[in-house]
């Protein structure tokens, strides 16, 4: 963090929207070179990152465009969508009068945690540097190498106050479930430096299939079914008492839908109403703590046959933890203009579009 | 509460083999002789331990033995107990995911004839699920052929989680073959843990499991769906047991929005996952995932179909206590759709035989 360059970012949002989730892509591997030592850029050119699929290149289920981008994102100087500045504020931030803008930079989870702590710090540099800093409507994730809690903690509070970080990122499907106890000191150093913590979609994780019944044949079916990976978390987040033991964290679930919470919510409780016996560190009915602790992004936004029992749902789960997300510059990007199949009362509006992400990042 | 009327069909009624003692009268002297001789016993589900308190409700769990064993317990307390006109046994058996395919094969004959035997031939309101060894599909396929002239099964049994998704071709034998006998498959919740019970691997705890089966059976619905069994085989119904119900409207409103999305890459998948699901899926109504009658409600109202659910106790697991095996807010008009009507439209076996 540094004074001179890092100003006020304190001002009060009046006007515009908060967009939850945009992906900032480099033009090129070489954009981390100032912030990753020699060892680690030899590491990556001879070995690669190493992570749980058959490829090294390409994605395990063939997506449905390239860059799994939008077709028109692709900026006029010829990188990858995501990767300039100037045409992300022409197309995104200023065409959707976007206040504020959370980075969700997604990056492969390496096996080997010094290779990802290592990358993760460099992606945190970049971020601010390449991005934060130019742009004052945007904010940083803290990426962490959470399977090394150690090495997670160390970088989270190195990032602790810096006001360019609004959250921790970690992705939906981990080596373990989120609340083994391996990733507390992860939950403790997110309460201490007063950040949520954020988990965003990916469909690589700890190498496990997509199903309990094995692994799709199809992208339709992994993009579909990465809803899961959300629900074994929050079920394990919440069945471990990691909420017990970190009574002030906060979780946001980007881009894993949201249609399934009331469902899942009313079977933890059944289970834990029947069950508790083997989970005593789970004190209260676990759709308590998840209407307390969790917030959720919209993108992509479920739609119901009859747009109105969109409305059910919503209510279930609790205006006030809804945030609006684009996911800009995917494929499945939800336009802030069209992307409610039905229509918000203005107190509505301003919680899902600016008001809620206002008070959970302290943005205004 | 509303009461279960007369006649009811009960869409799942869980039955236990007692131990493996209680196979070897229908196994082949070879059989008998490799059981004994290497001590093969126990076998039970992980995904269903008995133990639990899921697994039996306390006034269900009988003095001696197992849940689900007496014989006497289920008529008192559900063939009786609720006025039933019919009752489809599914028995979970571990001959459904044992590795070696040949002694699935004879567990799963011997659990077939056990059925008939001990439960059928004893009660003539009793119907069954045809167990099958699914890790070999034509032999899954051949002990459907073998039961089937016994007009008393009236189902297919899968569990929702085996070792490849149940979509691939790989399974078709099975489908073709319950549909050539007029059977449905259903589906039942539950894994034979060939992977980690979730996409984030394994968790602490059985709640987790537990919570995770609807994760397994909406996959292995997608999974139908996508690779096109549904177009193979047009006359297939698959039911889906014991699933929770409430997940169906999350399920869909994402399903058809994905198809509608990235249906370039599965040209076969030509119809909604809403159609698909109209036209070929039923579920067991218990359990019913929802807090109370007012969410019920809602969710039967997104859920938009009469003829979608079937009657269920689900016996001997712990739903529901007393008498109230219908989902709270189940609407009077409904009612005899769930309990009598859509059963009977869900397996002919039914029709012909109760008539």
């Amino acid at each position: 963090m540094s004074e001179i360059l890092d100003r006020d970012r304190t001002q009060p949002v009046r006007a515009g929207i908060v967009d939850c989730d945009i992906h900032p892509t480099m033009r090129s591997k070489k954009e981390l070179d100032p912030w990753l030592p020699e060892r680690w850029r030899a590491h990556l050119a001879e070995y690669g990152h190493q992570v749980r699929i058959p490829f090294t290149s390409g994605t395990q289920y063939p997506k449905s465009a390239p860059a799994t981008a939008r077709r028109d994102a692709w900026p006029p100087n010829g990188g990858p969508p995501g990767s300039d500045l100037d045409f992300l504020r022409e197309q995104l931030l200023d065409a959707n009068d976007i206040a504020f803008g959370v980075l969700a930079p997604l990056s492969a989870a390496a096996r080997n945690t010094d290779l990802g702590a290592a990358y993760c710090n460099a992606v945190n540099e970049w971020q601010v540097e390449n991005w934060v800093r130019k742009e004052p409507r945007l904010r940083a994730c803290v990426t962490v190498a959470q399977d090394d809690a150690a090495l997670a903690v160390a970088e989270i509070e190195h990032r602790a106050g810096d006001p360019n970080f609004v959250q921790i990122l970690l992705p939906s499907k981990t080596t373990e479930p989120l609340g083994r106890k391996r990733y507390w000191p992860v939950f403790a150093a997110a309460c201490a430096a007063n950040l949520p913590i954020a988990v965003h979609v990916n469909s690589v994780g700890g190498g496990y299939a997509s199903t309990a019944g094995g692994w799709p044949s199809f992208y339709l079916q992994d993009h579909h079914l990465n809803v899961h990976s959300f629900q074994a978390q929050i079920a394990s987040l919440v069945l471990e008492g990691v909420f017990e033991h970190h009574p002030s964290l906060r979780l946001v679930m980007i881009e894993g839908g949201f249609a399934w919470l009331p469902m899942l919510a009313w079977r933890l409780d059944k289970a834990w109403e029947r069950m508790r016996g083997e989970v005593p560190e789970c004190r209260r009915p676990p759709s308590e703590y998840i209407r307390e602790h969790i917030w959720f992004t919209t993108q992509p936004m479920e739609e119901p046959e009859q747009p109105d029992h969109l409305r059910d749902t919503l209510g279930w789960i609790g205006w006030d933890k809804i945030l609006f997300a684009t996911d800009y510059p995917h494929w499945d990007y939800d336009d802030p203009r069209t992307a409610f199949p039905i229509r918000l009362s203005n107190a509505e509006h301003s919680m899902v579009f600016r008001d809620n992400a206002c008070s959970l990042y302290g943005l205004g | 509460m509303t009461s279960v009327p007369r006649g009811a069909i009960d869409c799942d009624v869980h039955v236990s083999v007692p131990n493996m003692a209680a196979l070897l009268p229908y196994m082949t002297q070879a059989w008998r002789e490799m059981i004994v001789t290497r001590g093969t016993d126990g076998l039970e589900l992980a995904s269903y331990p008995v133990g639990t308190p899921v697994a039996c409700r306390p006034d269900w769990r009988p003095e001696n033995g197992k849940p689900g064993t007496d014989l006497a317990l289920l008529r008192r307390e559900v063939l009786d107990g609720f006025g039933l006109g019919a009752a489809i046994l599914n028995c979970l058996h571990g001959g459904q995911v044992v590795h070696s395919e040949d002694l699935a094969r004879a567990l799963c004959q011997a659990v077939n004839d056990w059925l008939v035997a001990e439960w059928l031939d004893q009660d003539t309101r009793l119907r069954a699920s045809i167990v099958v060894p699914a890790q070999n599909p034509d032999y899954a396929a051949a002990e459907i052929d073998r039961c089937a002239c016994d007009q008393r099964f009236v189902q297919v049994q899968l569990l929702a989680s085996n070792e490849i998704m149940l979509g691939r071709k790989y399974y078709w034998p099975i489908y073709e073959t319950a549909v050539k006998h007029g059977l449905p498959v259903g589906i039942h919740g539950g894994s034979a843990y060939r992977h980690a019970p979730t996409s984030v691997g394994w968790p602490s705890h059985y709640a987790q499991d537990y919570v995770s089966h609807t994760m397994g059976l909406e996959s292995a619905l997608l999974s139908l769906m996508a690779e096109g069994v549904f177009n193979h085989v047009p006359d297939l119904r698959i039911v889906l047991i014991e699933s929770g119900v409430s997940w169906l409207p999350g399920f869909l409103w994402r399903a058809i929005k994905s198809w509608r999305g990235l249906r370039g890459e599965t040209p076969w998948f030509t119809q909604s996952p809403a159609d698909l699901l109209r036209r070929h899926v039923r579920l067991t109504a218990q359990p019913f995932d929802a807090p109370g009658a007012a969410e019920v409600a809602t969710i039967l109202g997104h859920i938009a179909c009469d003829e979608l659910l079937l009657f269920a106790t689900d016996f001997p697991h712990w739903h529901f206590d007393g008498r109230d095996a219908l989902p709270p807010g189940m609407p009077e008009g409904l009612i005899h759709k769930l309990a009598i009507d859509n059963p009977l439209a869900t397996y002919p076996r039914l029709k012909e035989t109760l008539s």
